[in-house]
């Protein structure tokens, strides 16, 4: 056991990264090739290239983002797990009612939906309640018809532009009303531990304020966020698995051991970088490593002002140099001291 | 709303002549009808055509030129208009084509009427609604396709790659060819017109332009040397003659005008010109510096001696004017070519300039990796040429000329090479040419016939004789004659190597491709790899040493780049007057890129150190 442990450990000065890259990259020519959609499913993730890309460029946001929400033991049933979904969930204006808009007599109308709102578990009164809160200007309920008119009523109110109108009518449109802001979605799943909540959107701070929530377990698919809320050992765990879930959906097989030091390498420093220009490549520390990969007059000539040294300390600073690369056998050196002999 | 529906509305169609806007139309479907009437009875031209769109309304009436038309038997009312009695008046020469033209036998349509029309392939098929019949099955295709035999035998990928590939066959290109100043030319030696031919290749007289020959062909593995479309071939055939061609290539020169009078001269040139070659590189050369005809040149003789003015005007001496350096611009053998002399040809340009052609002959023999192809689009490669007397043979003493794999056959369907196989031993064995028009040639059964009648296996299978045991091959082997061509994919023309050679101007790195002796390149991915194994000094090896490696002096005192001052016999930087240097071992690209850099007006300097 101990001498297999020996032979699993890698040799001392091995290229890593770039048998990590070709180990990636091999299997990333074929997804671009092969790209298989799986069609119909309700939960669509990317999980083929441009997903890959989103994850390496260090993309602010995801195209899609999901959250995994975990919830405290006791409320790891269907039923309870629902009804947190429930409250989790955002409900906008948009989503209960329609807003028509009068301009001509300055003013709005908000048509309560009664199918909708009960679905989502707001009443009429709530709504009023909520709107109230945010009105700039008077708010007529008329309780029959479920409709709520908004229209400036005393004098100064009068004044008020179109634009104005049009403005908080937007802002009305998409006013929270129940729920987690960010949150759309929420859709209870089975897990190994229970019943855990997976939503589309992402707000981890809003989601821990809820009591249910295993705030400790929060786990989305925005590495960014991620790294903000939990700190950058979560997000270099979060790059690992998001690269590993696209690598598996698509079926594709690559040692763990490559794409742990994929997500180290974008994490080393602190903060998610992206591979590229603005990231590993433009970050390196020889001035010949950077100059070769992009903007190579920019690299050279803010060298010159800085008076910057290359200690030729980099794979790509010795091959343009011509001198011997320091992986593998060139790292090796024999070292003779002179004027002794015994 | 379908079509018809749409056609049925009172709507009054647009009509066009020659693609320009005329006027409206009520009764748009009896005004083509009236029309094409009036063609057919010779009162408009025959060039006319006429196409009715009844789904957007339009009629469009052509005249003009540049429109591809082809010719039909016209039908009317499920019966042809070429009856028996006027094909019997049209055998005997009493009606010529343009008759039947004019009478409305045949009519051409162009690539829009054709979309009125509905074409009957045969007579049999002939319904009511039919409007024209194919002059023949096989006029669906196209010139390339319809030389192929037994095109309806093969899959369509098949044909296509075999239409594309009879493009690329070597034969006689032009029966003037000898006349010819061509770049590159290549004649066969032996070309044969196929034993299985179509009615199409009679008509345009392929065989006078044939490229192939007709190969007694085995269909089995031997040695296993014909595996994924490699190709056996038989020694003793290709020296007798087999896919032999001549490639004949013209080199030309010029002898040019300068601005200033002065001119270029074809001449021998004196030893004493920029650039000599040496005596022996102009050893083949006349006395008015141009080879003579029937000698031999390898690579690199000199087939035109020519001179030319120097490229810049030299200083006037005190003593008057000076003797002209003149430079070398000779007419050389490309490298790895060779042959011999056909033909020089002395004539003037354009501008009145004296031109000089020869054209240079080599004979290309069948070798390991040459080309070949039949005409169903099974091409392979010669993997083996072996001598006769290990070839297997047939109880009659046959020796096939080529062994191909059975395995090229059965996913590829291309069972026209089968039939034409079959065809070809039929054929020479009864001494005729046989038929392989698509949809009319001879059947399978013909050819079974002829050959049970001439003692063969009707199946076109044989005992084989293995040629070096003498014993029975167990299975009988499907052996047979088919049309063979030879691609001017040559290896003669693509082998390439290199070991040292020459090297670019600006970076001091080997040159790129075969026409300059050029180096395989080590690329990108490449270098990766070795830096994945972490083979250090085999990238130095490739990258530095094999390539732009260069010692360059280094000033230790400000790192710029140092020179050798001869005169004194000492190392001296340029820039601080310090004397000591070091020498540094570097790539010539990057002293290209510390000089790229000072262009930007930056002042790279290089740290020397000792190795630690």
């Amino acid at each position: 056991m101990a001498a297999k442990k020996t032979n699993a450990r890698i040799a001392p000065f091995e290229a890593v990264g770039i048998i990590a890259a070709q180990s990636i990259g091999e299997p990333g020519t074929q997804m671009t090739m092969r790209t298989f959609h799986y069609a119909g499913v309700a939960e669509h993730v990317p999980t083929d290239l441009p997903r890959l890309i989103e994850i390496v460029d260090a993309k602010k946001t995801p195209k899609k983002p999901i959250t995994d929400i975990h919830l405290r033991s006791d409320y790891r049933t269907e039923e309870k797990a629902k009804k947190v979904a429930s409250e989790i969930e955002s409900v906008l204006v948009s989503d209960i009612a329609t807003i028509t808009e009068d301009l001509e007599r300055k003013k709005f109308i908000i048509n309560y939906d009664e199918k909708f709102g009960k679905e989502m578990g707001v009443s009429f009164a709530k709504l009023c309640e909520e709107i109230e809160k945010v009105s700039l200007f008077g708010v007529e309920v008329k309780g029959d018809d479920k409709k709520i008119v908004i229209a400036p009523r005393s004098k100064k109110d009068k004044e008020v532009t179109l634009r104005q109108l049009r403005k908080m009518s937007t802002t009305v449109k998409s006013l929270l009303i129940k729920g987690v802001d960010g949150i759309r979605r929420a859709v209870v799943v089975k897990g190994e531990a229970g019943f855990f909540i997976r939503a589309a959107g992402c707000n981890i701070v809003g989601l821990m304020g809820h009591p249910a929530v295993d705030r400790k377990k929060i786990y989305t698919n925005d590495i960014k966020r991620m790294e903000s809320v939990f700190g950058i050992e979560a997000a270099r765990n979060a790059i690992y698995t998001e690269i590993k879930q696209v690598l598996d959906m698509q079926k594709l097989f690559v040692d763990v051991r490559h794409i742990m030091l994929v997500a180290d390498a974008l994490s080393s420093d602190g903060a998610v970088n992206s591979v590229g220009r603005h990231g590993l490549s433009g970050h390196k520390a020889g001035v010949f490593g950077r100059a070769a990969f992009e903007e190579t007059v920019k690299h050279i000539v803010n060298a010159s002002l800085e008076a910057d040294e290359d200690k030729l300390a980099g794979v790509t600073e010795n091959i343009i140099v011509g001198q011997t690369v320091p992986v593998g056998t060139g790292k090796i050196k024999l070292l003779v001291e002179l004027g002794k002999k015994k | 709303m379908t079509g018809e529906k749409m056609a049925k509305l009172p709507r009054k169609a647009s009509i066009y002549v020659n693609g320009r806007y005329v006027g409206d139309f009520d009764r748009a479907a009896d005004l083509v009808k009236r029309l094409r009437e009036k063609r057919r009875m010779n009162e408009l031209n025959y060039q006319t055509n006429i196409y009715h769109n009844k789904r957007t309304a339009e009629v469009f009436i052509n005249t003009d030129s540049g429109r591809v038309r082809k010719p039909y038997i016209v039908v009317e009312n499920g019966k042809p208009r070429l009856t028996s009695e006027i094909l019997e008046k049209a055998k005997s020469g009493m009606l010529t084509w343009q008759h039947l033209v004019k009478m409305g036998v045949i009519e051409y349509l162009d690539a829009e009427e054709e979309e009125n029309s509905y074409i009957a392939l045969k007579p049999e098929l002939i319904d009511e609604k039919h409007t024209h019949m194919e002059l023949d099955a096989s006029t669906i295709f196209g010139i390339t396709a319809s030389v192929l035999p037994y095109v309806e035998h093969n899959s369509s990928p098949r044909i296509t790659m075999a239409c594309a590939m009879a493009k690329q066959s070597l034969g006689v290109y032009a029966s003037n060819y000898i006349c010819r100043y061509d770049t590159k030319a290549y004649v066969m030696y032996y070309p044969q017109q196929p034993i299985v031919q179509t009615d199409s290749y009679r008509v345009i007289n392929m065989k006078d332009a044939s490229a192939g020959q007709n190969f007694v062909v085995a269909l089995t593995s031997y040695k296993g040397y014909n595996m994924a479309d490699a190709i056996i071939i038989n020694r003793s055939a290709i020296d007798r003659g087999l896919g032999r061609v001549m490639m004949l290539k013209t080199y030309e020169t010029e002898e040019r005008q300068y601005p200033g009078g002065q001119k270029d001269k074809v001449e021998i040139p004196n030893p004493n010109v920029v650039g000599y070659r040496g005596e022996e590189a102009y050893a083949k050369l006349g006395e008015d510096g141009v080879v003579l005809p029937e000698t031999d040149v390898s690579e690199r003789d000199v087939l035109v001696g020519k001179t030319s003015p120097p490229r810049f005007l030299e200083e006037i001496s005190v003593f008057g004017a000076v003797e002209e350096k003149k430079r070398e611009s000779s007419l050389a053998l490309k490298s790895g070519e060779s042959g011999k002399v056909d033909s020089v040809m002395v004539t003037e340009g354009p501008s009145g300039n004296r031109i000089v052609k020869v054209r240079v002959r080599s004979v290309k023999i069948p070798e390991l990796g040459d080309k070949f192809a039949s005409r169903h689009g099974q091409k392979g490669v010669v993997g083996l040429v072996v001598p006769q007397e290990d070839m297997p043979f047939t109880k009659d003493g046959v020796v096939p000329d080529l062994i191909i794999n059975p395995h090229a056959i059965p996913s590829r369907m291309t069972v026209g090479h089968l039939l034409e196989m079959l065809g070809g031993k039929a054929g020479s064995m009864n001494g005729k040419l046989m038929d392989g028009t698509a949809f009319s040639g001879n059947s399978e059964e013909d050819y079974k016939k002829i050959l049970s009648n001439s003692g063969f296996n009707e199946y076109g299978e044989e005992t084989l004789y293995d040629g070096i045991s003498g014993q029975p091959i167990k299975s009988k082997l499907f052996i047979g004659v088919i049309y063979y061509q030879r691609l001017h994919h040559l290896v003669s023309n693509k082998m390439h190597m290199r070991s040292r050679g020459p090297v670019q101007l600006l970076t001091h790195q080997p040159t790129e491709g075969r026409a300059r002796e050029g180096g395989l390149r080590f690329g990108e991915m490449e270098r990766d790899c070795l830096i994945g194994y972490g083979a250090s000094m085999l990238i130095k090896d490739r990258l530095l040493d094999e390539s732009d490696k260069t010692v360059q002096l280094v000033c230790t005192e400000c790192g710029s780049l140092a020179t050798h001052n001869f005169v004194k016999d000492k190392d001296v930087c340029a820039v601080c007057g310090n004397e000591s240097v070091e020498a540094v071992e570097m790539s010539y690209a990057f002293k290209l890129l510390l000089d790229e850099i000072k262009s930007l007006y930056v002042f790279p300097r290089i740290v020397v150190k000792d190795k630690a």
